[in-house]
């Protein structure tokens, strides 16, 4: 029995892994894909941030002597005019408008004097600074945001009657392995249970519902080959490739992460052991299997591929509500919880990357897992010795 | 001669779904494909199905070769039960029919050696057999060329050769030549008169009259499902033409002057 098993699935991996059509398009590009797309986010995001190379380019007119010290603190040069000149202040309107200028500041005469001098009670109409910027330029916006952000800083500190968090001393007492563990618990489940379940998608119909499709799944019906050897066969081949493409799109993920989170120049630090990293192998294992068995069955229901992608995709949206529930919240019931599909490997993931993992979690969702793919495989069986399901026309 | 295969009284009922009424033009949900057929086939012979369109030639076939299952009845090859050990009776069996494809991907010699794998045949017999199948039909030129890139005659002798890794004792062919040309079908009609020189027994199903006079020892008549003639080739004839005869008999069974 088990060279025959092993004889398909040599058969369906050298299809898969022989064909470079298929083993790109399923296993390489999602990971190169999601590292360059992650990457690009994050150089995007921190380029609108500020973390540009090239320095803004500022005007000021009549700038007084409390702005000076701040647009120094702040690290922003700036052209300075001592007095308005409405010619000069023309001119650079025009160039922030021809984007070769990001800001021009214009301060009332005496601006200080006027500021201390303003009663809020009275009535009269507070000093104005004019802030002329050009909004769809990316460079103009942030150097605006940045001078209003300044302002308004400068202008609650002069009515400051209490601090919050005052001082250079740690508030915020998470250990850096915590925030990691924060951040890659919000997303990774979610990221690869859609990742799993589309290295499953891309894969599974391919395997059963093509077959059928071409009529070559009838020519290993007329061998000795048994059907639960073919069922088996099939499904352990493809959660091998679905494997593949799950450990490229993980490590798309992994590596382009920090490139996304750490726009503002923060270095994230990764403190998962080897054995966290077996745990989270045994649990995608598991998840693959349960996958690849569910998809195999909507397969050998249809007569094309296409029409097996049709009859996947609720189980698809199933499973990325569930994988989304993951970011919000973590199980606090009992291990029976745990025996939920999918929902029981969310939470496992979440549990793993969060540090709070607990071992008898790990072994319920696993077990149950293979229990299920176990009986998956057994109705796969059952369906491949069915005419109806075989030979629908 | 030994009897090889004896068939008794086989039974197949399809349901029709609503559009396969349509096409047949009928309102009954049932259709009686195969109706109490009863034959045998002997060792070293060619054994010929000979029947219209529709009459149950390939569902006869498709029981046979297990790929589904009989409503009734039974067939035994060499003591070995189509409903109880099919997967014995596949490893004595040769399946070919035009509904059975092989994968566009892979080249004639992975597909011969995955075959043979799923056979159990042992490397050094199968590099032999191989050897000679591929050689007698020309396909050892186009050993590593895929599927995909060969012609519709070179497939089907391709599937021939599949067919035949495991060297079979019975061949079950279904519509042999269909499909193919003149001088691919010749190739294939000559290697079923070596197969039979073998010993081997050959079944095929077949409308082309012609073919069945060239091949077969004996033939079985059916119409609708049923067994109407099983004998000899001459003795079927009665001293006329195969298709003058068939269609005197297919006359008398419908009821209908053609």
């Amino acid at each position: 029995m088990k060279s025959s098993i092993w004889t398909v699935m040599k058969k369906e991996l050298s299809r898969f892994f022989g064909d470079r059509r298929i083993l790109f398009s399923s296993v390489l590009l999602p990971g190169l894909m999601i590292y360059v797309m992650y990457t690009f986010m994050g150089s995007a995001i921190g380029n609108m941030a500020g973390t540009g190379e090239r320095a803004l380019s500022i005007t000021a007119m009549e700038i007084p002597p409390s702005m000076t010290a701040m647009l120094q603190e702040r690290g922003l040069s700036y052209e300075s005019f001592a007095h308005y000149d409405q010619d000069e202040a023309d001119r650079r309107k025009e160039k922030i408008t021809a984007k070769e200028l990001d800001l021009l500041m214009v301060f009332p005469a005496n601006f200080d004097g006027m500021v201390a001098e303003y009663d809020i009670g009275s009535g009269a109409a507070a000093p104005n600074v004019q802030l002329y910027y050009n909004s769809a330029s990316g460079s103009s916006a942030q150097a605006y945001s940045q001078a209003v952000a300044m302002l308004d800083f400068y202008e609650s500190s002069l009515a400051n009657k209490f601090d919050v968090n005052n001082g250079q001393e740690t508030f915020d007492l998470a250990s850096e392995k915590d925030v990691s563990g924060q951040m890659f618990s919000s997303m990774m489940p979610l990221l690869l249970t859609i990742f799993l379940f589309s290295g499953c998608l891309a894969i599974a119909p391919e395997s059963i519902a093509g077959e059928k499709e071409r009529g070559t799944l009838s020519t290993l019906l007329v061998t000795p080959l048994r059907r639960s050897e073919l069922a088996l066969g099939k499904i352990f081949a493809i959660t091998i490739v679905a494997v593949c493409s799950a450990v490229s799109s993980t490590l798309g993920t992994i590596l382009s992460l920090p490139k996304l989170f750490g726009s503002s120049g923060e270095q994230l630090d990764v403190f998962y052991t080897t054995g966290d990293y077996l745990l989270l192998a045994v649990v995608i294992l598991s998840t693959v299997l349960l996958f690849v068995s569910m998809i195999s069955i909507f397969s050998a229901l249809a007569r094309s591929v296409k029409e097996a992608q049709t009859y996947v995709l609720p189980l698809m949206v199933v499973v990325m509500l569930v994988g989304i529930s993951g970011m919000f919240e973590h199980a606090s019931g009992g291990a029976l919880l745990y025996l939920i599909p999918v929902y029981n490997s969310v939470q496992c993931m979440s549990g793993i990357f969060s540090f709070e993992l607990s071992r008898v979690h790990v072994m319920i969702t696993v077990i149950s897992n293979l229990v299920y793919c176990g009986i998956l495989a057994f109705v796969l069986t059952r369906m491949f010795h069915s005419e109806k399901v075989m030979f629908a026309r | 001669m030994r009897e090889l295969l004896t068939v008794n009284g086989l039974c197949k009922t399809f349901v029709l779904s609503k559009k396969q009424q349509r096409l047949e033009k009928t309102k009954t949900k049932v259709k009686v494909a195969v109706d109490n057929l009863s034959f045998s086939a002997n060792e070293g012979e060619i054994f010929g199905l000979l029947g219209p369109n529709g009459a149950g030639k390939t569902t006869t076939l498709r029981m046979l070769s297990t790929l589904i299952k009989p409503d009734g009845g039974d067939a035994v090859l060499d003591g070995i039960s189509i409903l109880r050990q099919p997967e014995q009776v596949r490893a004595r069996i040769g399946f070919l029919t035009s509904e059975l494809k092989l994968e566009d991907f892979f080249t004639p010699n992975y597909l011969f050696d995955f075959f043979s794998n799923l056979h159990h045949v042992a490397p050094q017999v199968r590099a032999a057999r191989k050897q000679a199948l591929f050689s007698r039909f020309g396909i050892d030129r186009f050993a590593e060329v895929k599927v995909a890139e060969l012609s519709t005659g070179m497939k089907q002798k391709l599937s021939l050769a599949v067919s035949l890794a495991h060297d079979p004792d019975v061949i079950i062919f279904d519509e042999p030549t269909n499909g193919l040309d003149v001088i691919t079908a010749k190739s294939v009609t000559d290697f079923l008169l070596e197969l039979k020189g073998q010993g081997k027994t050959v079944i095929l199903s077949t409308h082309i009259f012609s073919l069945v006079e060239k091949l077969c020892d004996r033939v079985a008549v059916i119409i609708d499902g049923k067994l109407v003639v099983c004998d000899t080739i001459d003795k079927v004839r009665g001293g006329r033409s195969l298709e003058d005869r068939f269609f005197e008999i297919y006359c008398e069974m419908a009821g209908a002057v053609l």
